[in-house]
């Protein structure tokens, strides 16, 4: 599939809504309608060669698995045009708030039975995704926007096509690491609400593999304690 | 006011062994090191023959140093792990002896949150994201809920193990990481090698197994050096890059040994002004392992209340960093 960028029209940056590692969001008016642009600029202190192949490659990647995650039933943003040359998605402005921030407020209200809710909703999401063979790669809590009462999945920036246990494990992992570097204390109910809605989605057989794994992982780093302990979960 | 404390750290998780001496006031009076040098990877055994070798003269000249008698130290810290069996047990014995015999209490001290520490005293940064490698852990970390969190780490071997062993394979003079950077200066052709970056975490193994490849391959050296170095470095300084954005930190610190590297530290300079951000280097003298940051770490420790009993001061080889509680920054 060949991917065509419009070009042409009219293009009015409104302003820089976010300035990530990865890329840059603007707010835009693109042929009349509100978009999101997200631009990877080049990186100054990268190789131009390796900075090109990287910015390239996942541009294209992520426009696909958005696409296909939303025939999935996993809501993302609706993907309005690919420029390739160039780095640029056009997608969808979504109003809502980044279950990271969204978790603050909620910390300081004591509303947790909304989280839970949330979590398990997020791992329905996260189970579709694996069982169709898709991982998202960046699964944080910084990369999900709570808007209304849906949650949307953004940033698949790393995401691949994958249906192997390792790369499903890295997933849960990686937002199971999310949030215990920045809502410690409500970590593991969030977690498991999360692994209540995946189960559901890919099986218990499967969800408790997925589990295992996710120690596996973490023993993998190093001077792990969990490393000697490890006969214990498993 | 709060009376002055003055504390002697020991340093022995990996190659030096060093003894520092430092003040609640944050003077480091004195900072004694002495390293085993190898060829070909360090040798537990052999590093701890050389421990216990220059122990004594280690802690004498750090008390001249500062001019102290043990007398007047009011505790010995130690680094406890995460370090090489053999190596840690000399400075333990060593820290141990001199609690035991003097009767100062003794504090126990975790090697990466020591790193971080003198890094935050010397450059003055008070809440940054600090990158932390080293020839044993690449780690990159930041403050949050009572401790050092970890964003991302290497999911296999360090940065700096990375380029010492491929130093070693091809024949560079050890340390690595100068000798392959100075070859890397003259190498001009980039050569795709695997760029592994999974979320957060890195892992730096199958970039070592290439860049040999691509060397047996009959690549120019300088040309792999050059690939290499820049390879993972940009995986590492993206990863800072997205704890950066993610943390919404302020400034950015690198320490550990690569610290020195003047392109990791160019790269990262980039990374922080793209984000806002200050950008601290740890001084040299405190890069690489030194007895000065365990004296620093176990001053703050000692100030809030952290020792332990001598029978309970077992090594921990695995001790991370995301296990120690930070008392002094609640």
């Amino acid at each position: 599939m060949k991917w065509i960028s419009h070009g042409g029209g009219s293009v009015v940056i409104l302003e820089v809504i976010a300035k990530g590692a990865e890329a840059t969001l603007y707010k835009e008016l693109w042929n009349d309608i509100v978009v999101v642009r997200k631009q990877r600029l080049p990186k100054k202190y990268r190789h131009p060669q390796l900075d090109n192949y990287i910015r390239r490659t996942r541009t294209v990647t992520e426009a696909k698995l958005m696409f296909e995650a939303r025939k999935l039933g996993v809501p993302t943003p609706t993907i309005y045009d690919v420029d390739i040359d160039n780095c640029i998605i056009r997608m969808e402005y979504i109003t809502g708030t980044r279950l990271r921030e969204y978790m603050d407020d909620i910390i300081h209200s004591s509303k947790y039975e909304v989280l839970t809710k949330i979590f398990e909703t997020l791992g329905i999401y996260a189970g579709r995704l694996h069982t169709n063979g898709i991982a998202h790669g960046d699964l944080t809590t910084s990369n999900v926007i709570v808007s209304d009462s849906t949650l949307v999945l953004i940033d698949f920036g790393l995401g691949t096509y994958a249906k192997d246990l390792e790369s499903h494990g890295v997933d849960i992992h990686l937002l199971l690491r999310s949030l215990e570097s920045t809502h410690y204390s409500i970590a593991s109910i969030c977690f498991k609400h999360f692994i209540k809605g995946y189960s559901r989605e890919v099986g218990e057989e499967y969800a408790n593999k997925v589990v295992e794994r996710v120690h596996e992982i973490r023993a993998r780093a190093r001077y792990v304690e969990e490393r000697i302990r490890k006969r214990d979960f498993i | 006011m709060k009376r002055k404390v003055t504390v002697l750290g020991i340093e022995s998780t990996a190659h030096t062994f060093g003894v520092g001496i430092a003040t609640s006031e944050g003077e480091i009076l004195a900072n004694v090191n002495y390293v085993y040098t190898f060829e070909k990877g360090i040798h537990p055994r052999e590093a701890a023959e050389h421990h216990s070798s220059v122990a004594h003269k280690a802690v004498k000249e750090a008390l001249d140093k500062a001019g102290l008698s043990i007398h007047e130290i009011d505790a010995i810290a130690i680094a406890l792990g995460p370090g090489l069996g053999p190596c840690l047990r000399i400075g333990a014995t060593v820290a141990r002896a001199l609690s035991l015999y003097f009767n100062k209490p003794l504090v126990p001290v975790n090697h990466c949150v020591a790193h971080i520490e003198i890094a935050r005293l010397t450059t003055g940064a008070e809440d940054p994201l600090v990158v932390y490698v080293s020839g044993g852990n690449t780690i990159v970390s930041a403050f949050v809920d009572g401790r050092y969190r970890v964003f991302g780490e290497t999911l296999d071997i360090a940065l700096g193990n990375c380029i010492d062993a491929f130093a070693r394979e091809v024949g560079l003079p050890q340390p690595g990481v100068p000798n392959v950077e100075k070859m890397a200066e003259r190498g001009s052709k980039y050569i795709p090698l695997p760029y592994v970056v999974k979320g957060q975490d890195l892992s730096f193994s199958g970039l070592l197994t290439m860049a040999l490849r691509k060397v047996r391959e009959g690549e120019r050296l300088e040309d792999v050096c050059f690939s290499l170095i820049e390879t993972a470095y940009s995986m590492l300084a993206e990863v800072a890059e997205r704890a950066l954005a993610h943390t919404k930190k302020k400034q950015l610190v690198l320490t550990g040994g690569v610290a020195r590297s003047r392109r990791l530290q160019e790269m990262l300079r980039e990374v922080a002004a793209e984000h806002g951000a200050e950008f601290h280097v740890v001084p040299p003298e405190y890069a690489g392992d030194n007895g000065a940051m365990i004296a620093w770490c176990g001053v703050l420790a000692y100030i809030h209340g952290v020792t332990i009993p001598v029978e309970e001061s077992c090594i921990r080889q695995r001790w991370r960093l995301d296990e120690v509680d930070i008392p002094w920054r609640r």
